[in-house]
């Protein structure tokens, strides 16, 4: 029961962050120089003042701040995000066709980071001395100072230019002729290799630092001595012992650092032409088309609402310490 | 006289400890050398190399070398050498700018959470966690494309989304110095809350605050490289990432347009970061775990 409270507390927590958002992004909106007569005005060639003021009235941009904000935070609350008058589509139907592109990379990259990261955190904590070791604090420290799109530039010269191993840009094969279910999967898994590394390289970094702190911590405890005086193999202290109480501080992190994902994810989209929310929103910019950049700033703060909520929950399941504590 | 006689007797003051403990580090003094190096080029570079970054010179994608250019020309046949020298002005003074921003608005929520907690902390952290959720990058897109690319709105749409890290780090000294016994003994004494907060709280708590404020001029120096490398950057001036994202449909023509000013963003990052990694050894001597 209480942890059904516990998860109900949190869900509204993050309807109310949710609205907090909304709220800002029509401040932005209202504050900015320009509104929705002058892009209707503008992609219709320039419209007289008398035209504008009817627009405006139909809007109900002639309406005070307060009120206008309230309708808009009715409207996004019914997934009504606006329309795009440069694609001539609703923001919303833009916004799902470009999504699953955007969730595929980024989770994608979050698991590789995850994975490769806490295998060299346990490689280097095991050895904290050794060569490898110190190939790990070399690798975090480019993960940390290369830009993530030069990265992603460099990895393009080595394995799609120089050494054509992988295509070059774009998430399909469009040359392919009516493929198969199967052939599609691996065309779109051999176009997400080089993207899914680019960004998971920044993160992986940071994994790697942390799991392998938190290993070196966890493998001076008491009880792991106690694993090995009953005799247990290294291997066994290691992923059954250790590991299991080292990954929770870098599964928070990872919850964490979600929102940064998706902001390199812009990035690394726009470096390999992936056809996701990053390149839109970068299109959109560039056409000034507001309810989209609007749109998508909505919908990636609710990405992270939600991944933050969902690690939460995972953290409760791998933690029984944090159930316990928040009861 | 005693004042002339005591810090001799001393055997160190807490800056020449730290100067020492900062040099054990050798990767950050080595680091700190290189870094230095970049900021006097950056400062004095355009006198000593005043070609103009947007003349046309020579024939473009010329190979570094060609002609006495060193690092070769891009696609519209600039210099880049010339591009790089004046870039990393506009690099390092965004980065810097921007940084100084965030660490301010940083410690004064910080400061006031950690130092009212009740509601005032409530709020504030609240108001924290808002802008953790809010992806960095895009609400800086956002801002600039909604009011301008300038020098100045890069800046501020820099140091309005990085200054979480700092807040937290900053109520969290607080909560716990605000404890002690020295601040127990200055409230006695008279003090203020505003001198409580800024003249005893506040040193104290600087050192972890330090190392991430040096942190943060590498993560406004990559932003910025970001921000320009998508073209929302004053486009009136050169910067490193603005010099890669414009070239980055030549590369298979002109590798080093895009080769070389990403090695200078990553050599600047790096020897901030490792500098970063030096003033915490040397700050926090009991926090080092190796």
């Amino acid at each position: 029961m209480n942890l059904l409270r516990s998860i109900l507390i949190r869900v509204a927590y993050a309807v109310a962050l949710l609205i907090a958002v909304i709220v800002l992004n029509f401040t932005m909106m209202y504050l900015a120089p320009g509104d929705v007569a002058d892009t209707i005005a503008q992609a219709s060639g320039g419209a007289d003042p008398e035209v504008m003021e009817a627009i405006r009235r139909e809007y109900g941009l002639d309406q005070p701040f307060i009120i206008q904000l309230g309708t808009y935070v009715g409207k996004v609350l019914q997934l009504d995000l606006g329309y795009s008058f440069f694609y001539n589509q609703p923001v919303m139907q833009l916004m799902l066709d470009r999504l699953p592109a955007t969730l595929l990379l980024v989770l994608t990259a979050q698991i590789v980071a995850l994975i490769v990261g806490v295998l060299l955190g346990v490689i280097s904590a095991r050895n904290p001395n050794g060569i490898s070791s110190h190939f790990v604090t070399l690798f975090a420290l480019f993960g940390y100072s290369a830009p993530v799109f030069w990265t992603g530039i460099l990895l393009l010269i080595a394995f799609s230019l120089l050494v054509p191993l992988f295509p070059v840009a774009g998430m399909r094969d469009v040359t392919l002729e009516d493929p198969s279910f199967f052939t599609q999967v691996v065309d779109v898994l051999h176009h997400l290799v080089l993207p899914a590394f680019t960004l998971a390289s920044i993160f992986l970094a940071l994994y790697s630092r942390l799991c392998r702190a938190a290993m070196l911590e966890v493998l001076g405890s008491d009880y792991i001595r106690t694993a090995k005086a009953k005799g247990l193999s290294d291997r066994q202290i290691v992923y059954k012992h250790g590991l299991k109480n080292a990954l929770s501080p870098v599964v928070t992190l990872a919850g964490l650092q979600f929102s940064a994902v998706v902001s390199g994810a812009v990035l690394v989209e726009t470096v390999f032409s992936w056809p996701g929310l990053g390149t839109l929103a970068l299109q959109a910019i560039i056409a000034r088309d507001t309810p989209v950049i609007l749109g998508i700033l909505f919908f990636s703060a609710l990405v992270v609402i939600v991944v933050n909520l969902i690690t939460d929950l995972v953290l409760r399941t791998i933690d029984p310490r944090i159930r316990t504590g928040s009861a | 006289m005693s004042d002339q006689t005591q810090p001799a007797e001393r055997a160190s003051s807490p800056l020449a400890e730290t100067v020492q403990m900062f040099m054990k580090n050798h990767a950050a003094v080595v680091a700190l050398v290189v870094l230095t190096c970049i900021v006097i080029g950056a400062v004095v570079g355009p006198f000593v190399y005043p070609n103009d970054p947007f003349d046309m010179v020579w024939a473009p994608f010329s190979p570094p070398g060609e002609e006495g250019y060193i690092f070769g020309t891009d696609y519209l046949g600039r210099d880049l050498a010339a591009m790089i020298v004046h870039g990393a002005q506009v690099s390092l003074t965004i980065g810097l700018a921007a940084a100084f921003m965030s660490v301010f608005i940083g410690i004064t929520i910080g400061a006031l959470a950690g130092f009212y907690r009740g509601w005032v902390e409530e709020v504030l952290m609240r108001f924290t966690e808002f802008f953790q959720v809010l992806p960095t990058l895009l609400f800086s897109m956002v801002i600039v494309a909604l009011f301008g690319a300038s020098l100045v709105t890069v800046t501020i749409a820099i140091g309005a989304v990085s200054w979480t890290a700092v807040a937290r780090i900053t109520r969290a000294e607080f909560l716990r110095i605000r404890e002690l016994e020295y601040v127990m003994a200055s409230r006695s004494a008279g003090a203020g809350n505003l001198k409580l907060m800024f003249g005893v709280i506040l040193p104290n708590a600087a050192p972890p605050i330090i190392v991430q404020a040096a942190l943060m001029v590498g993560t406004a120096i990559l932003f910025e490289a970001g921000l320009s490398f998508l073209g929302l950057t004053d486009p009136n001036v050169v910067s490193w990432g603005q010099i890669i994202g414009s070239n980055r449909q030549y590369i298979l023509d002109a590798q080093w347009t895009v080769t070389i000013p990403g090695l200078a963003i990553f050599v600047t990052v790096l020897a901030i970061s490792l500098v970063g990694d030096g003033l915490n050894d040397a700050l926090n001597p009991k926090l080092r775990q190796r």
